[in-house]
């Protein structure tokens, strides 16, 4: 049923590019990014070693909206749908943060010592770290950290380059022939999600290197598709009431995108319980630390907020369907969700390095905005340089056709 | 029970019949348009669309299964509490008789096994299904909705109902034909 007049998603109207719109947003999140950048200022001479803890949390936070984008967009790529017609250009715009995560790396990478026990001098006594030394060694950390960025700079670079060229060519040329798109995807998907499942592991699960979980890496893509949903739900929000975002982001993709975010909020916590469920039957001496230091004592709180807010709560308000189909309202939610991301990645990631009774620091939030002030930078510049919707996508029409 | 052959059994409604999916939708749209309320439309598979068309807002089903979702989960998480600590404790490993991290499969298996029957359960209930007769079934060709054809189906006891006005309106719509379907 064509609900739509035929001018509804005309090419020209939709090419606009919204600069202004986003220049105001830009400004506002880089002001706030700004505080946190003082915040975190003043943080690193006043607490010093603990710095880097909170540094690695909150990169973790921002290369998982990264690589979370990068992940979705191939997806989307290869299954279609009206979803994805609204998010394509944020999600493109979060992959081009790539370069900057890749030189925000650097602290992480001339500070081993600080964050990973394995590359310490003390770590050649420990027997177990002995062993685990043939794959957690400095060099080969960097050469993995190396191939990392490539493989996900290949992808990001040729999606970006395309779409760049699709909007750019004559219309004569654009047709379902274009089928780079997904001939590209297909593969990357697989070579993605097994390089974010090293990644896992080398950045985050190695800081506590006597633990191990076999599905930590894709406990931290759901993690990475949550915080992508939640981030795009947000965005979207603030580009709706306008031109040309109006004519696309229709309570009907909202509403799908919403139940992605449900989606992924399931996912997360399955993969989240499956990984309790078989260390605590389990019990083994060397998987049970994990969740006595975060089950029991001052984390315990931690560990039912993330319960209660990031499951429980996204969930029951997620089924709600009026909810998903309003985009100033599933906003709050994504941003509950956005946080306790933070929360999460913190209760991952501080019990190794804070015992004495100290669990989230104002350091964490405050560096997590600090990233976000050129991480924000670079994405927002990168979503107004180009048209927000992919009008020449040969599938658009075909996608919208029937969302209202 | 028979009928008498001179008493012609009561009107059930009018049925136009469409050769194409978007046919159906345009004059399901206009149908509710025009104010008709007990409208039905049979097409061989699902259209997109058809349920804001036909103007179906009945949101029962999402409701039982919520609830059904969430006895279903409490009757798993409370029959394996009242096994595991109270009728029958037994010591595994020296775990703690409440092992709530165990039960949260269970639990989990049991609040989809309930939702997902109520889903079905109650959707062939409120559709009033299984349904071995159904007057339409009394057009000659109707056979074909379950293969390549569309149908619109307006009932009589809809109180816009009046046969000739309401086949004028059907035969305007566009149909390969308008027929009158006994009950």
């Amino acid at each position: 049923m064509a609900t739509h007049s035929t001018d509804h998603f005309d090419e020209a109207a939709l090419m606009v590019r919204p600069t202004e719109q986003i220049g105001q947003l830009g400004s506002r999140s880089l002001l706030i990014g700004g505080v946190g950048a003082l915040l975190a200022l003043v943080g690193f001479f006043v607490s010093g070693e603990t710095f880097m803890t909170s540094y690695l949390i909150a990169y973790i936070f921002w290369i998982s909206l990264t690589l979370g984008s990068l992940g979705v967009l191939m997806v989307h790529h290869l299954s279609g749908g009206a979803w994805g017609m609204a998010g394509r250009r944020i999600w493109e715009a979060g992959t081009r943060t790539l370069p900057l995560m890749a030189l925000l790396f650097l602290p992480i990478a001339f500070n081993l010592d600080t964050l990973y026990a394995w590359a310490r001098p003390e770590a050649a006594d420990d027997h177990i770290l002995h062993l685990k030394a043939a794959y957690l060694n400095a060099p080969f950390f960097y050469l993995r950290a190396v191939l990392f960025f490539a493989i996900w700079g290949g992808l990001a670079y040729l999606l970006n380059k395309w779409s760049r060229e699709q909007d750019e060519q004559p219309a004569q040329l654009i047709g379902p022939q274009d089928r780079r798109f997904r001939l590209l995807s297909a593969p990357g998907l697989v070579i993605f999600v097994l390089s974010i499942t090293l990644m896992s592991v080398d950045w985050v699960m190695s800081v506590d290197p006597h633990w191990y979980s076999t599905i930590f890496g894709v406990l931290m893509i759901g993690g990475q598709g949550l915080a992508t949903m939640a981030f795009t739900l947000v965005v979207l929000a603030a580009l709706v009431k306008h031109e040309p975002m109006s004519r696309v982001a229709l309570p009907g993709v909202v509403h799908d995108l919403s139940k992605l975010m449900l989606a992924f909020t399931m996912l997360w916590a399955y993969f989240a319980v499956s990984q309790l469920l078989i260390v605590w039957s389990a019990n083994l001496p060397e998987e049970i630390p994990f969740y006595l230091e975060r089950l029991q004592g001052p984390w315990q709180s931690i560990s039912i907020a993330i319960l209660l807010l990031e499951f429980t709560a996204p969930f029951l308000l997620l089924l709600w369907r009026d909810l998903k189909r309003k985009p100033h309202v599933v906003r709050r939610v994504a941003i509950l969700v956005l946080v306790m991301r933070v929360v999460d990645i913190t209760w991952t990631i501080g019990p190794v390095f804070r015992h004495h009774g100290s669990t989230l620091h104002w350091l964490d939030f405050a560096v997590v905005l600090a990233i976000g002030l050129p991480w924000l930078a670079v994405f927002w510049r990168s979503l107004a340089g180009r048209p927000l919707v992919p009008a020449r996508d040969p599938y658009f029409k075909e996608a919208m056709a029937h969302v209202r | 029970m028979s009928h008498t052959p001179e008493t012609r059994p009561a009107l059930y409604g009018l049925l136009a019949e469409f050769d194409s999916a978007q046919g159906l939708l345009d004059a399901t749209t206009q149908a509710r348009e025009a104010g008709f309320t007990k409208t039905e439309a049979y097409s061989p598979f699902p259209i997109h669309g058809m349920e804001q068309a036909i103007g179906f807002d009945e949101r029962l089903i999402q409701k039982f299964v919520f609830v059904a979702g969430v006895v279903g989960c409490l009757t798993a998480f409370g029959f394996q509490y009242w096994v595991s600590v109270i009728d029958y404790p037994m010591n595994i490993g020296g775990r703690p008789y409440f092992s709530w991290v165990s039960f949260i499969p269970v639990s989990f298996e049991l609040t989809i096994l309930f939702a997902a029957f109520t889903a079905v359960i109650s959707m062939l209930a409120l559709n009033g299904l299984p349904q071995p007769y159904h007057p339409v079934s009394n057009a000659p060709s109707f056979a074909r909705a379950s293969q390549d054809r569309f149908f619109l189906a307006i009932e009589a006891s809809d109180p816009k109902f009046d046969l000739e006005q309401t086949r004028a309106f059907l035969s305007g719509l566009q149909p390969l034909e308008v027929v009158a379907v006994d009950e």
